[in-house]
Formats: structure tokens, sequence, C-alpha cells
């Protein structure tokens, strides 16, 4: 209990003196996480729209994988990636196993589906209700994705921080693909891992205090941008 | 455009038949009212004619159709009116800009005909946040400004309150006197009398009467609009 409330009492003090390589490894966790999830939504997004409006054969076994493929384990992610990109795999020539770009592809690879099998249930359901007023006034099918887009953006951006939220959160993959190494792959996740298994308890608090304060900050985001979409769009 | 001419036309979803071997002719001029009960057709029947839903058999023929494309000449208003996620403005813009009008070009489209059905002091508002009537005026508004030759309406005052009708029934009159084609559903007899010209009897997804106002209300040749004009439930 003692070196508990002593881990704490060390954490606060590392968070409110901007410990250096604490705010390093924050720094890289939100680099890697952000760019996973902007590619991620480049990627998700127009997909999830166009199986929404599209209609072609084997359209609900894509909808079947896509949503089992938010579940994939991300150690398993990992483990591919990393067979990939290992210097025996096909990709091994690029170099790049062990940095960050390949935890930004491992990151990717897991949130990717869940952006796009989100979107494709939220852009479907408007679909559904503007289906027929739209082609009454004569929009095709690109031209209705993208209205359903745009009318459905502060959802869409929901599904967004829900992604962030699980790249953020998760260590199997970045652990396998990233190698926690010090100072160059070492993420918030891999490190309190790390830490804890070391013994250095206030450095995995610390990280874990910023974890949850930005996974908290992210939901209380999503839910004031609802709240004040829905007053002032309807 | 019109006239527009129904042959032979059904509507079937599995083994259910919606609409049972329509035939019928559609002059340009009068206002056109579907009239019929609550699940004989009439929705069914227009989102055929606008050209929403496919016929299972039977043909939609605009005789004085100009080259190709049907639809760029007819809007719908439906009973729930669809308002996006924009301002009212916007909305009225996104149909002008559908049907390839320039950006400049459409902004005075719009703005004249939300001044034209009493909204543009809430040009700027968003859409989903206006009233009932002030939305399904808006959803006029986003048709009329289209500048159809013929427009479809489904039970457009359906959902509303007396005095909000009433609005909706006199832009009505405006869009026919404009010159466009009114062809309207309704299950209302009083709206029928007041806005109909003609009448087209459904009951039960077949034809039963077309006739001008007068002598539909004064001698129905059906036993089921006789029944319909009185009140009368003979389909329970």
């Amino acid at each position: 209990m003692n070196s508990m409330g002593e881990a704490f009492s060390a954490a606060w003090q590392m968070l409110a003196g901007f410990d250096a390589e604490l705010a390093q490894i924050v720094g890289l966790s939100l680099q890697v996480s952000i760019t996973a999830v902007v590619i991620a939504t480049l990627l998700g997004l127009p997909l999830g729209a166009a199986i929404a409006v599209g209609r072609f054969p084997g359209r609900q076994s894509l909808i079947v994988l896509l949503n089992a493929l938010m579940g994939l384990p991300p150690v398993v992610v990992g483990l591919v990636v990393y067979l990939l990109l290992s210097r025996a795999g096909p990709l091994g020539s690029l170099g790049i196993l062990f940095t960050p770009q390949a935890m930004v592809i491992a990151q990717t690879i897991l949130i990717a589906p869940i952006i796009a099998a989100l979107s494709r249930q939220t852009i479907e359901d408007a679909w559904r209700e503007y289906d027929e007023q739209l082609r009454s006034l004569g929009a095709h099918r690109l031209t209705a994705a993208m209205t359903l887009i745009w009318d459905t953006r502060f959802s869409l951006l929901t599904i967004v921080l829900a992604g962030f939220g699980r790249a953020a959160a998760e260590v199997g993959a970045v652990m396998i693909v990233g190698g926690n190494i010090d100072g160059v792959t070492r993420v918030m996740t891999t490190a309190i891992a790390l830490e804890t298994s070391k013994g250095d308890l206030p450095l995995a608090l610390g990280l874990g205090i910023v974890l949850i304060g930005l996974v908290l900050l992210l939901n209380a985001l999503a839910a004031i941008i609802r709240e004040l979409a829905l007053r002032r769009y309807g | 455009m019109l006239p527009l001419e129904l042959h032979e036309l059904s509507y079937a979803v599995g083994d259910t038949q919606i609409i049972r071997g329509i035939s019928a002719r559609i002059e340009a001029g009068p206002r056109t009212v579907i009239l019929g009960p609550n699940g004989a057709g009439k929705s069914v029947l227009m989102r055929l004619c606008h050209g929403l839903l496919k016929p299972t058999a039977g043909r939609i023929i605009w005789h004085g159709a100009r080259n190709g494309d049907v639809r760029r000449h007819q809007a719908m208003v439906f009973q729930r009116p669809v308002m996006l996620r924009r301002s009212a403005l916007g909305n009225v813009m996104y149909g002008l800009k559908l049907a390839g009008k320039s950006r400049s070009e459409c902004e005075l489209r719009a703005m004249d005909v939300l001044e034209v059905v009493g909204l543009a002091q809430h040009a700027s508002r968003p859409a989903r946040v206006l009233s009932g009537g002030e939305q399904q005026r808006l959803a006029l508004a986003r048709a009329w400004a289209l500048g159809p030759d013929v427009l479809f309406l489904d039970e457009p005052t359906a959902n509303l309150d007396p005095s909000a009708a009433q609005d909706i029934e006199s832009i009505i009159n405006a869009i026919h006197a404009s010159g466009t084609k009114i062809i309207m559903t309704t299950h209302n007899l009083g709206q029928a009398r007041r806005l109909g010209d003609e009448i087209l009897f459904l009951s039960n997804g077949r034809l039963k009467e077309h006739a001008p106002i007068d002598r539909f209300f004064r001698e129905p040749a059906s036993t089921e609009a006789a029944a319909f004009i009185k009140g009368e439930l003979p389909w329970q």
C-alpha cells in the first residue's frame, strides 16, 4: 500500500515537472497513433461509404468480414506485420522493422476495419432515410455518398476518435513490430509493460495516468461535439 | 413532358400485388389528385411514375419527353420531408447544384423561392431545427426551385396541423399557377375537393375511377368510391 502511494506521488511529480523521458514517450505515442488514424480514416471512410451505398455481389459477406475484422487481436496483427517486414519477409527490403513506420502500419491495419465498419453502419442508416429524396433530386451514387458523409460528419468524427482511442491504448502490435526500443520506438503502452516488469512503478503509473486522461479527454470531446452538433443542426 | 401514359402498370413485392394493371392518361393542366384509403397503393403509384420504383409489369410513357432525362423535369415532395444537415438556403441550393446550375445562379433562385414560401428570414437557419410546417414549405421550395414540368406530392400535409396545412395548400396552388403540373396523393376528402381538378381513385391497387372532381363527388361510378365518399369502411 505504502509503495503504491509513493509511486503515485512520484508519478505526479514527473507529470507536474514535464519529465523529459515521459514527454518523449507520450509524444511518440501521439505521433504514431495520430498518423495511423489519419491513414486508416483515408482508407476506411471511403470504403465504408462505398459499401453503404453500393449494391454488388458478395456485399453481405464483405460486411460480415469487416465487422469480424473489428475484433482483430493486436498481437496477431503485430505478428503478421512482423513476418511481412522481417528481413526474410516479402517487405524485408524496406528495412523498417523496429521503426515508428512499422508501428504506424500495424496500427493502421488494426483500426482501418473499425473505421470502415462503423462508418458503413452510420452512412447506411442515413442512406435509408435519404435514399428516395436524393434519388428524386437526381443524385448519383457518388454524389449521394459524399452528401451522406457530410451529413453524418459528427457521428463519423466520433468513430475516428474511437479508432484513435483503440490505437493509443493497444500494446501487442506496437510491442512486436516496434520492439520497445528506448528513445526510438518506446510508446506509452509498451513503456508501461516494461517499467512495470522492471519495477519502476512511478514512470509506469505516470504514463498510465496520461493514457487514461487521454482516453477520457477524447470521450469528453466526442460527447461535446455530438451535443453541439445536435443543438446546432438537429 | 406530358401527357403521361400508364399502360397496364403493375407492381408487386414478392407475392403481394400492390398495383394491379393500372392504365391511365394524365394530361397537362388540371391538378390531379390520387385519392384512396390507406394501403390502396397511392404512394407506390406515385413512386412508379417518378421513377423511384421499377414496375414489375406494364409501361410508363412520357409522351412529351424531351431528349432522354425525364427525371430532370420532375420533382417530388414526400410526406415526411428529408432535410439535409445544412441551412435552409443550403437545402434549396443542393437540388439546384445537382441540376447543374452555377453557384451564383443557385443562390439567386434559392433566395427567390424561399421568399415566395415565406422562409426568407430563416434562410441561414439549419433546416432540421425548423418546425414541421416550415420544413414542408422548405421541401416545396426545394422542389419548386428546380422549375419542374411535373411536381409529385405524396400526402404533403398528412403530418401537419390545419394552419400549416393551409400554408402548404396555398403554395401548391401558386406552383400550379406558375404552370407546373400538380400530381398529388391524399386520403383527405376535403383536401381533394379544395386542390383537385380531377381524381384518380384507387382501391386495393386498382384504378377504380378517373373523373373530373365534380362528377366524382356528385355521382361516383364505383361502389368503393361511393363508400369512401360517404365515409364508410367497406374494406374492413
